[in-house]
């Protein structure tokens, strides 16, 4: 993306500014009376009892809030766009999870069951997703190059696969697929099962990607593999989808973001992943929430690592074409 | 592969070539004929771009394709290799009949070098892996030989600098090159170049038009869409003049140029002398 070479003026160092972000925030902390909070009780010593302390309390808290939230956007502004951006991230993030405390939730407990909520339960996801993408991957690029191929037998198959497989809902699909191949006399395992769900539902919508990638690859690159006499395979293989892949690739880091959630649906049926564990370690002395968000934080961690993964992987594909030297 | 010459345009103005590219014409018979268009017709759509286009070339022959933009040139010279197809007439490319149901088309496109305008490059490899791409992968000769002719195509067309450079580092004058020496790789027995220098700086164009004329005093048969008229002069054993999908005029350049037979022929030379 363009970066702009010239720096705005600052915002967050204008008074004008300032003054508007202190007046709106004071206001609505003081419309919102946060006397009975957490911050009600940091600020005891000087409001006394908040219960009690009234309209002046009521001052004092949305006074003092509003000046260390606008005394930090100040203070952010002085650091370089980068750093401000991390350092927003991580305030929102103590924020976000600061907020669980008014579930009141039993850290021993959480800290009994994490190892194995972790153990048994990240791994099956994990499992579970990787080896769906995997196969996901194969099937969307068959399905994409067998859209392409002219052929109308290829193209009749993969636009029936597509069709179908994008018009179903997973949890659907996953059911069809766990209750239904049995009668036909295959029995099948929760795992598999799952997997095979998975696979068809991503490979369908993969698909519809890779073929956008294939395509996007100038005309140009076709004339000039087959006036050098490649057939369409070796066109196809040597030429373009060297070209397509590294453009394809961080859509299907997407689809894995999103796999790795939808993989708890395999929960349903008795898949013990993740979701499975959230849902089922609380049940018994009724804490729900501890693993729930638990669970949360797992999700959010690994989503996390691969976000990074991700962008290394589109660095790495979009520096590729410098100097082999 | 015919040995590398250093000439330049200069010395391509005496009278070896001249001598040699007239008497050619002149003692051409039909045997000799690599390429033979009877008739043929070409419709986009509605759109009829090619219509009743007679042309024979005969081995070794230079040609040169000009006309007014939208005439059918690029059309004409990409059905020689059937990137596009015709509909109606007959197209014979070294003997074998170019149609819909032909055997292999494959084998005509290995024999015919095609250079385009935007050059058409491959991005993700290196100007020697660009080279050998199509003799390893289509002719499936060893790696190493594949690398020396390449090597030495790259000398030939003067950057062997240049060889583990992608392309996006190149000059567009760089680039047309290496597509040159690219389709050479495939020892094609005819060129087709579609305006490859009309993409280029100014100062970039006589640097691939050396590699071309060079090629030409090497006894390449070449059919080259291009307005560069001190090209035709030079090379080309004769001018093909088109408009509107028909070949107006086709004669030998000294002809051609100073006295244009078709008022539209005079038309269009008026027009790009004037620029
Ligand atoms: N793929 C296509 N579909 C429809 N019409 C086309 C297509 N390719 C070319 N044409 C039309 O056919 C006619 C001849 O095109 P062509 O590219 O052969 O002209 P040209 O002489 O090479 O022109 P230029 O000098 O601009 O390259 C033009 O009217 C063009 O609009
Ligand atoms: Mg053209």
């Amino acid at each position: 993306m363009y970066k702009d070479t010239v720096i705005d003026k600052k915002l967050v160092h204008q008074p004008k500014f300032i003054g508007v972000f202190f007046g709106v925030w004071f206001v609505t902390f003081f419309v919102f009376d946060l006397g009975g909070s957490i911050f009600g009780q940091f600020l005891a010593p000087v409001i006394g009892d908040p219960a009690t302390s009234g309209l002046y309390g009521r001052f004092v808290v949305a006074f003092v809030l509003g000046f260390f939230l606008t005394l930090n956007i100040f203070a952010i502004g002085f650091l370089p766009t980068q750093r401000q951006s991390l350092v927003v991230w991580i305030e929102l993030a103590i924020c976000f999870v600061g907020g669980f405390h008014i579930f009141n939730l039993s850290l021993e407990f959480i800290q009994s069951k994490i190892w194995f909520l972790i153990s048994r339960g990240l791994f099956t996801t994990i499992y579970v997703s990787v080896i769906s993408i995997i196969f996901a991957f194969i099937v969307a690029m068959i399905g994409a190059i067998a859209k392409l191929s002219g052929n109308g037998f290829a193209m009749g198959i993969a636009n029936f696969y597509t069709s179908l497989l994008r018009a179903l809902p997973l949890l659907l699909l996953l059911f069809l697929v766990y209750l239904g191949l049995p009668q036909t006399g295959y029995v099948i395992d929760a795992v598999p099962a799952g997997i095979l769900a998975l696979t068809l539902n991503y490979g369908a919508y993969m698909t519809e990607v890779f073929r956008g990638g294939i395509e996007s690859i100038p005309p140009g690159q076709w004339e000039a593999a087959r006036s050098l006499g490649f057939t369409f395979g070796p066109t196809m293989r040597r030429v373009i989808l060297p070209q397509a892949i590294p453009i394809i690739i961080p859509p299907t880091g997407n689809m894995f973001i999103s796999m790795l959630k939808d993989s708890s649906l395999v929960s349903v049926i008795g898949v013990w992943e993740l979701m499975f564990m959230a849902r089922t370690l609380g049940q018994k002395t009724f804490q729900h929430m501890e693993m729930l968000i638990t669970v949360a934080m797992v999700y959010w961690v690994l989503t996390i690592v691969l976000e990074i993964f991700q962008r290394r992987l589109e660095k790495h594909y979009s520096t590729v074409k410098e100097t082999k030297e | 592969m015919n040995k590398i010459s250093t000439s330049r345009i200069d010395s391509l103005k005496n009278d070896t070539l001249t001598r040699d590219s007239a008497g050619l014409t002149a003692k051409d018979s039909p045997n000799n004929l690599i390429i033979k268009m009877i008739n043929v017709n070409k419709w986009y759509g509605p759109l009829h771009v090619l219509k009743d286009i007679n042309l024979e070339v005969a081995q070794s022959e230079k040609i040169v394709v000009c006309g007014p933009s939208g005439s059918g040139k690029s059309t004409l010279i990409r059905c020689l290799n059937r990137l596009e197809a015709h509909q109606k007439g007959e197209i014979f490319v070294d003997g074998i009949e170019l149609h819909d149901h032909m055997e292999n088309v494959d084998i005509i496109r290995r024999d015919v070098g095609m250079v385009f305008q935007q050059f058409n490059l491959f991005p993700h490899l290196t100007v020697i892996e660009n080279i050998i791409a199509a003799p390893v992968w289509v002719r499936k000769i060893p790696r190493s030989e594949a690398y020396e002719t390449a090597i030495e195509l790259l000398e030939r067309v003067k950057i062997p600098e240049q060889a583990n450079k992608y392309p996006s580092q190149l000059s567009g004058g760089q680039q047309q090159r290496v597509a040159i020496a690219r389709s050479l790789a495939m020892q094609p027995k005819i060129m087709l170049f579609d305006e490859p220098t009309s993409a280029l700086d100014p100062e970039m164009i006589s640097e691939v038009l050396d590699v071309m004329i060079e090629l030409a005093e090497s006894g390449m048969t070449m059919i080259c869409v291009t307005h560069e008229m001190g090209f035709a002069r030079e090379v080309a054993n004769r001018v093909v003049f088109m408009d509107e999908g028909q070949i107006i005029e086709q004669n030998d350049p000294g002809e051609f140029f100073d006295n244009p037979q078709s008022p539209r022929t005079k038309l269009f030379l008026d027009q790009i002398i004037a620029h």
